[in-house]
């Protein structure tokens, strides 16, 4: 065990390294460096930790992102605001739309000030609309750290504290390369943990096992939209670079060399998904020139990192490709946000980029390709400010500190989590194509017995020893997040976005609702209004 | 999956001990780390781009190893290859021309 909930430490819970901070940020991707600078700007003390490392670890470093930058004349922006309107099943708020793009703007534009290595277009002005991940993350470590923020990395945070009132007081973790723990009070936290992928080697997905959502859930927070989590993206077989606009490119054939009808990286990945699951997928970028796959290289040479490694020229010969599961990370759904400072349902506590919903923006459809970077930079910006006002508050007030962790972190009955075992066995019912990206009312009760019955069979477990504290807690985490994302997507009864029914196919305009959701032991789902949607403003 | 390091390039400076987000390396007490938790890599290469003697090659698969040798990276050319095609190498990359680039525009 970490460290027992003992009657005496739930008076003054401890660690081996303690720190009192105005503002702690868990996560340290794009939205917990936005957040962390920002608190840090309100004069604020902030701790960050990362479970892996601040500047390579989470979804962005080792990828690159587009970014929803868009400079502020009127027929752009409605341009912009209209992009995925109707992909997003009309579920998006113009207003945040806007404020995101406003944001988003400022922030891209602070980026060249500190020194990001934008190129020049023809005329001579830069280029903003994306960002390689190395470079990008490299910079916001940096200004991080030059900001003042306390950074620990390789720190996974296991449970949140909490006072008196309820309110988030700090959390506690470990220090994974020194085999001790921490804990940090602080007056505010900023929850920055990223999305949920299950696992499943995307490329640099496999610490985003939805640990935020869990912790913020522990202490009543409220998810919205975890029925959007059935974002696959395309890789080479066997490989982890899910990498997929360049696949616009491409002509998909099954294994004899024949044409897939209706297969395309966007708008027939369905197809695809039906296809997989019992035969095989090849990809041929055939549809590219020679100065296109120069111009490609230049853009994304992670795209050609494993298929050059491979032996495989992507122009000029088909590979076998398969569909990777990226959950919630290019999904939309995650902590529910109230306020316009990214704060959640619990006081004091904050969510920032993937791990707070991003149906405000993206409705229904992916965030992936330009919204998600614009939204983890202006949330995490957000989360930072209110955060930092908030935990101020706080300076020299005496609080009761408590351990708000339960499931594998929290005194137990003495029985251990096999945690390998439980993460397979999440995996099973979330991973497969035909019940996750192509669902259906009787599949889903079907993993849903399965998958409460596995909450249940732990609700009084434990970790099995220190070093497997971070790995239960990450299987406990996915538990919690599949069923947060199959309740929800049970009670949604029609296909919108990238919900897919196929006992409801059709949209059904009396479904215009955020699905909400929460609980552990007894998971609940509720409705909240969707903004009225500004027809007038966003037909431009 | 990670695979290879060379002993002959790694000068023992721990970076991927540090940079790599699903802690698969070791510290050892002869200065080069060890490969500890390979089934843990997540395949994202970050710990090649971080590696300031390309000392470390990650191969393309994320269950299957190759079984490339020290030596046959070294006469392909292979250690440092990711970390100049995204230009972590002095000088930058080489970036075609904007009539080249806007062929990926408007696509
Ligand atoms: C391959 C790929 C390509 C993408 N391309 C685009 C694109 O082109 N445009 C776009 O808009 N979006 C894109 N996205 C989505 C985008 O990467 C994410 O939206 C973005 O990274 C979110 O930032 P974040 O800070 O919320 O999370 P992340 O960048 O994922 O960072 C989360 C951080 O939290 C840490 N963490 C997790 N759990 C804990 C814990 N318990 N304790 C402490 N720390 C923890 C992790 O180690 C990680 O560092 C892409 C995603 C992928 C996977
Ligand atoms: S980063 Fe490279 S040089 Fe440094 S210890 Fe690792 S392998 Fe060796
Ligand atoms: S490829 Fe990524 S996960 Fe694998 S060892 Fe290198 S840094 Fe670690």
């Amino acid at each position: 065990m970490v460290s027992p909930s003992t009657a005496a430490n739930i008076a003054a819970p401890s660690a081996s390294l303690e720190f009192d901070a105005d503002v702690l940020v868990i996560g340290g991707g794009p939205a917990g460096t936005w957040a962390a600078i920002a608190a840090a700007g309100k004069g604020a003390k902030v701790v960050l930790v990362d479970k892996g490392f601040c500047g390579s670890s989470g979804a962005t470093a080792p990828s690159g992102t587009g970014v929803w930058y868009v400079p502020p004349d009127p027929v752009r922006r409605s341009q912009a605001m209209n992009s995925r309107w109707d992909l997003g099943g009309r579920l998006a708020d113009p207003a945040w739309m806007r404020r995101v793009l406003d944001q988003t703007y400022q922030n891209v534009n602070h980026l060249a000030e500190w020194g990001y290595p934008f190129s020049d277009d023809e005329n001579g002005n830069s280029i903003r609309r994306s960002l390689d991940g190395p470079d990008y993350m490299r910079l916001m470590r940096k200004r991080t750290k030059a900001a003042g923020v306390k950074i620990l990395d390789h720190s996974p945070a296991l449970e949140l504290l909490r006072d008196e009132t309820g309110a988030v007081a700090g959390a506690a973790g470990i220090r994974r390369q020194k085999g001790d723990t921490w804990l940090v009070r602080a007056g505010a936290v900023v929850i920055a943990t990223g999305g949920c992928a299950f696992l499943s080697k995307a490329l640099g997905c496999n610490v985003l096992t939805g640990d935020g959502l869990l912790l913020a859930a522990e202490l009543g927070a409220e998810l919205s939209g975890m029925e959007f989590s059935t974002a696959y993206a395309m890789a080479l077989e066997g490989g982890s670079v899910t990498k997929t606009r360049f696949y616009e490119w491409a002509s998909f054939t099954f294994e004899d060399g024949t044409p897939i009808p209706g297969a395309a990286s966007k708008g027939g990945r369905s197809v695809m998904a039906r296809v997989l699951q019992t035969q095989r997928v090849f990809a041929q970028l055939d549809k590219a020139d020679a100065e296109t796959e120069q111009a490609m290289r230049y853009a994304q040479p992670n795209f050609f990192l494993p298929l050059d490694r491979a032996g495989i020229d992507p122009f000029r010969q088909r590979f076998p490709v398969t569909l990777l599961l990226e959950g919630t990370v290019r999904g939309t759904g995650g902590l529910r946000i109230v306020d316009n400072g990214c704060a959640t349902t619990v006081s004091g506590l904050y969510a920032a980029g993937d791990a707070a919903t991003r149906e405000l923006i993206c409705g229904a459809f992916t965030g992936g390709g330009s919204h998600n970077a614009a939204w983890a930079m202006s949330s995490g910006f957000w989360a930072g400010h209110s955060a930092g006002e908030h935990g101020l508050q706080y300076r020299g007030r005496g609080r009761r500190y408590v351990r708000a962790g339960g499931v594998g972190v929290a005194d137990g009955s003495g029985r251990a989590i096999d945690a390998a075992t439980l993460a397979r066995a999440v995996q099973d019912e979330v991973h497969p194509y035909d019940r996750n990206y192509l669902r259906s009312g009787e599949r889903l009760t079907d993993s849903l017995g399965r998958l409460d019955g596995l909450w249940s069979g732990i609700r009084t477990a434990q970790a099995a020893s220190f070093g497997e504290a971070q790995r239960t807690r990450e299987s406990v985490a996915m538990l919690a997040t599949s069923r947060w994302m199959y309740h929800s997507a049970l009670s949604r009864t029609e296909t919108r976005g990238m919900h897919k029914r196929e006992d409801y196919p059709k949209k059904d305009d009396n479904q215009l609702h955020y699905t909400t959701s929460g609980g552990l032991d007894d998971v609940w789902i509720g409705k909240q209004r969707a903004p009225s949607p500004e027809l007038e403003e966003l037909a431009a | 999956m990670i695979e290879v390091i060379s002993e002959d390039r790694c000068t023992g400076c721990n970076i991927c001990v540090s940079v790599c987000p699903t802690n698969v390396f070791d510290i050892t007490p002869d200065g080069i780390p060890v490969i500890a938790r390979q089934d843990d890599c997540q395949t994202c290469f970050m710990c090649e781009v971080y590696c300031p003697d390309d000392a470390l090659y990650v191969g393309p698969q994320t269950t299957e190893l190759t079984g490339i040798t020290v030596a046959e990276l070294e006469a392909q050319n292979l250690f440092g290859s990711y970390r100049m095609s995204i230009g972590w190498v002095r000088g930058g990359r080489p970036r075609p021309t904007h009539e080249v680039m806007k062929r990926l525009e408007h696509h």
